[in-house]
């Protein structure tokens, strides 16, 4: 057996790393730090090449023959195709004002994850193969060549970054990174090469429209049992109508809140609002996702699996569509969905049948954010609240990625919390609003393989909730967002465990005052309420 | 005492050095990037600060109970624990202090007067750092505690078992 070094020996050992350029290190594919590959079946049914059986730690990532040849050819596709592409692949001019901006070189102080290097994976292969310097004058240029090091780094690296767009916001030629990586995602795609947890989510909700893959009379149960919950709690008997045709507004949210922890109380918030207000609405059993992980894999693919949102308002002849708690939902809506399925003129330009206003921001899509519209019942004066009902907790709000950098929209959800709660702090400055910093688990790496890296990606935002946790006593972070539900309360496990996690309307549904309700003794959670406690 | 006066002395200048060689464990490219010293903006590199700060004092004190010292180390060994380190790399930056102190203070360390006195400051450091691996290995299997929760909890897992969901796979689905 060795000998165990003495502390003195071990001060002497070298912890620094080596100092090749970062072209010449190879990539450590570490556990925690990669997802599992995509899985054949997911594939199939996908339609995506090169399905096979493969890990990310083989030797052999079994590519096709040519595989240097697809990646070629479909760069040079995607430049001709997306004009964003080809100005970002030509302007960088390496100022590093992004450099230290994204939460995953933050967290884990890897050069390769400054998004100006994230960048420069793609670019450099770029200069090698499509401009005249690369060509001549090689890695002097900043070029070099597509090896299978290469694509591994780019797989490596492309997957650790969750498409959050903080770097863009401080490029002064607003150079998007995200929109980077979204491209080499599409281009490791042709050969194959991919992470289960995107694709076999987005090949469910193609089988079953929804990523959980829960069948028609599943979701029907698990609405029901929520049904029960909400009359356990404000004895308000509820009836969700699902696939009712004619009704004046389709209710489209993330599967996540009818099926799990916490946004599950989320969901109850939304019902006991619908009912509030009398709502004619209507969900459905096809278009029960919200999401779409078509954005984190292909255009194709995200395409597709957003047209079943009109397809299904026109079934069933909604007037509008009224969408949940969703980030990366929203950035499919304001930003894709309009050019790839739109225009929805068989639709009608979204009113709220309840205030009248009209909801010209959604003129185009038809679909309006929650936030939105529970703001404008708000402002009406249409909902009645007791706000007290939230007073056992202190709240903070995280600006969620998607709804705050790809939609603008800051404002409704703290008008809400601050009229359905009386304590509620904001995080610094520098961690809010635009500036927000993601959950570091986005774009389809919330899973359980990719632990280490979610920690690192999210310990920015950490940060300033303990700061608020310490400073305040905050012990409750809200979002609107469905995977931040999810990930942020693992987040807080680990470095703020203090903090719990909910959505926006779950603080709704709690200040709700029915008509006809059983006093409130606790919350949506069951959890007692600080001073109107069951005397029993 | 005397080198307890010393140590107090070069408390800027030991911080500093000490600061620099926990730095330099990162790659080069990303270590000038740590030196911003905004909390949020840059939460490993005020981190590292804040807690060097705190132990060095605590050194100095002899008076902090094992709780308190694993206390004050928890956020920066927190960090290392979920970063590119193997564990005797997380955890070395308490030897560090050792090799900065050695360096700046050669003089005085090597008289005779402090051997005794330098000597129960270095066992100081050494159960520094038995308890930064204590802690350490707590984040660790936090860590793998997490990941267990997580895939026990999905949701969907509890639906196979009652046979309600149409398509299932055997070693993942999404939580959302
Ligand atoms: S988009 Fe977000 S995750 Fe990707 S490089 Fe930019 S800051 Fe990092
Ligand atoms: S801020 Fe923009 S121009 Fe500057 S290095 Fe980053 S991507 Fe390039």
């Amino acid at each position: 057996m060795a000998k165990t070094p003495s502390p003195q020996e071990l001060s002497k050992i070298n912890h620094e790393p080596s100092n090749d350029g970062w072209m010449e290190m190879p990539v450590d594919f570490r556990p925690g730090t990669w997802c599992y590959s995509g899985k054949a079946s997911a594939l199939e049914t996908l339609e995506l090449p090169n399905p096979r059986e493969w890990q990310p730690t083989d030797e052999d990532w079994k590519l096709p023959d040519n595989w240097e040849t697809i990646i070629y050819e479909g760069f040079r596709e995607r430049l001709k195709k997306f004009r964003s592409l080809k100005i970002f692949m030509d302007t960088c001019v390496r100022c590093g004002a992004c450099a230290d901006k994204c939460h995953f070189f933050l967290g884990s102080g890897d050069p390769k994850n400054m998004p100006v290097l994230r960048a420069e994976l793609l670019r450099s292969v770029y200069r090698k193969d499509f401009t005249t310097a690369g060509k001549i004058l090689g890695k002097l240029a900043g070029a070099r060549k597509l090896t299978k090091d290469v694509l591994k780094e780019w797989f490596y690296y492309f997957y650790q970054c969750t498409e959050c767009r903080r770097c863009s916001v401080f490029c002064p030629y607003g150079i998007d990174t995200a929109e980077v990586t979204m491209m080499a995602r599409e281009l490791l795609h042709l050969v194959g090469v991919n992470i289960n947890w995107v694709l076999e989510p987005a090949a469910k909700c193609f089988t079953t429209g929804n990523h959980l893959g829960l069948l028609p009379h599943t979701f029907k149960d698990s609405i029901e049992s929520l049904c029960e919950d909400i009359e356990d709690v404000t004895g308000i008997h509820i009836d969700v109508p699902l696939n009712k045709k004619g009704a004046d507004v389709l209710f489209i949210t993330p599967s996540a809140d009818v099926f799990a922890d916490p946004g599950i109380y989320t969901f109850m918030g939304y019902l006991l609002l619908f009912e509030h207000i009398g709502l004619n609405y209507t969900m459905s059993t096809y278009a029960s996702e919200g999401g779409n992980f078509g954005l984190f894999t292909n255009n194709e693919t995200m395409k597709k699996l957003n047209s079943k949102m009109y397809a299904e308002a026109k079934r069933l002849g909604v007037k509008w569509i009224l969408g949940g708690e969703c980030g990366h939902m929203w950035r499919v809506v304001h930003q894709y969905m309009d050019t790839m399925n739109g225009p929805a003129d068989f639709l009608e330009v979204p009113k709220s049948p309840i205030t009248g206003t009209v909801f010209e921001n959604a003129a185009s899509t038809k679909m309006v954010h929650i936030t939105e519209f529970t703001a404008d019942l708000i402002k009406h004066g249409k909902l009645k609240f007791d706000p007290r009902r939230n007073d056992h907790r202190h709240v903070t709000f995280h600006d969620s990625c998607n709804p705050a950098r790809a939609m603008g929209l800051f404002e409704e959800p703290r008008y809400i919390i601050k009229q359905v709660c009386n304590n509620f702090h904001e995080m610094p400055e520098n961690t809010i609003r635009e500036q927000t910093f993601c959950c570091g688990s986005g774009t389809g790496l919330n899973t359980d393989e990719y632990m280490e890296m979610r920690m690192r990606g999210g310990l920015p935002r950490a940060s300033a909730v303990k700061h608020v946790h310490q400073k305040h006593g905050v012990d409750l972070l809200s979002c609107i967002c469905a995977i931040d539900r999810a990930t942020l309360s693992t987040l807080m496990q680990y470095w703020v465990p203090a903090v719990e996690v909910s959505g926006v309307h779950e603080l709704v549904g709690n200040a709700l005052i029915m008509e006809g309700e059983n006093e409130r003794t606790t919350d949506l959670r069951d959890e007692p309420l600080e001073g109107m406690e069951d005397d029993e | 005492m005397k080198l307890k006066s010393c140590l107090k002395e070069k408390r800027a200048t030991i911080l500093e050095r000490w600061y620099q060689a926990i730095i330099d464990t990162y790659p080069s490219e990303s270590a000038k990037h740590f030196n911003n010293q905004d909390p949020f903006a840059n939460p490993v590199g005020f981190t590292i600060s804040d807690t060097i700060g705190f132990l060095y004092d605590s050194l100095l004190r002899e008076e902090d109970t094992e709780e308190e010292i694993a206390q004050a180390l928890d956020s920066m060994v927190r960090i290392r624990a979920v970063q590119d380190f193997s564990p005797s790399q997380a955890v070395a930056f308490v030897f560090q202090l050792k090799k900065v102190i050695r360096a700046e203070l050669s003089g005085v360390i090597d008289s005779e007067k402090v051997s005794e006195e330098w000597g129960r400051f270095e066992e100081r450091i050494d159960r520094l750092a038995l308890v930064s691996f204590d802690v350490y290995m707590k984040c660790r299997e936090k860590i793998y505690e997490l990941r267990t929760h997580e895939f026990k909890s999905r949701a969907w897992r509890l639906l196979e078992r009652a046979n309600m969901v149409g398509v299932i796979s055997e070693e993942s689905s999404p939580n959302c």
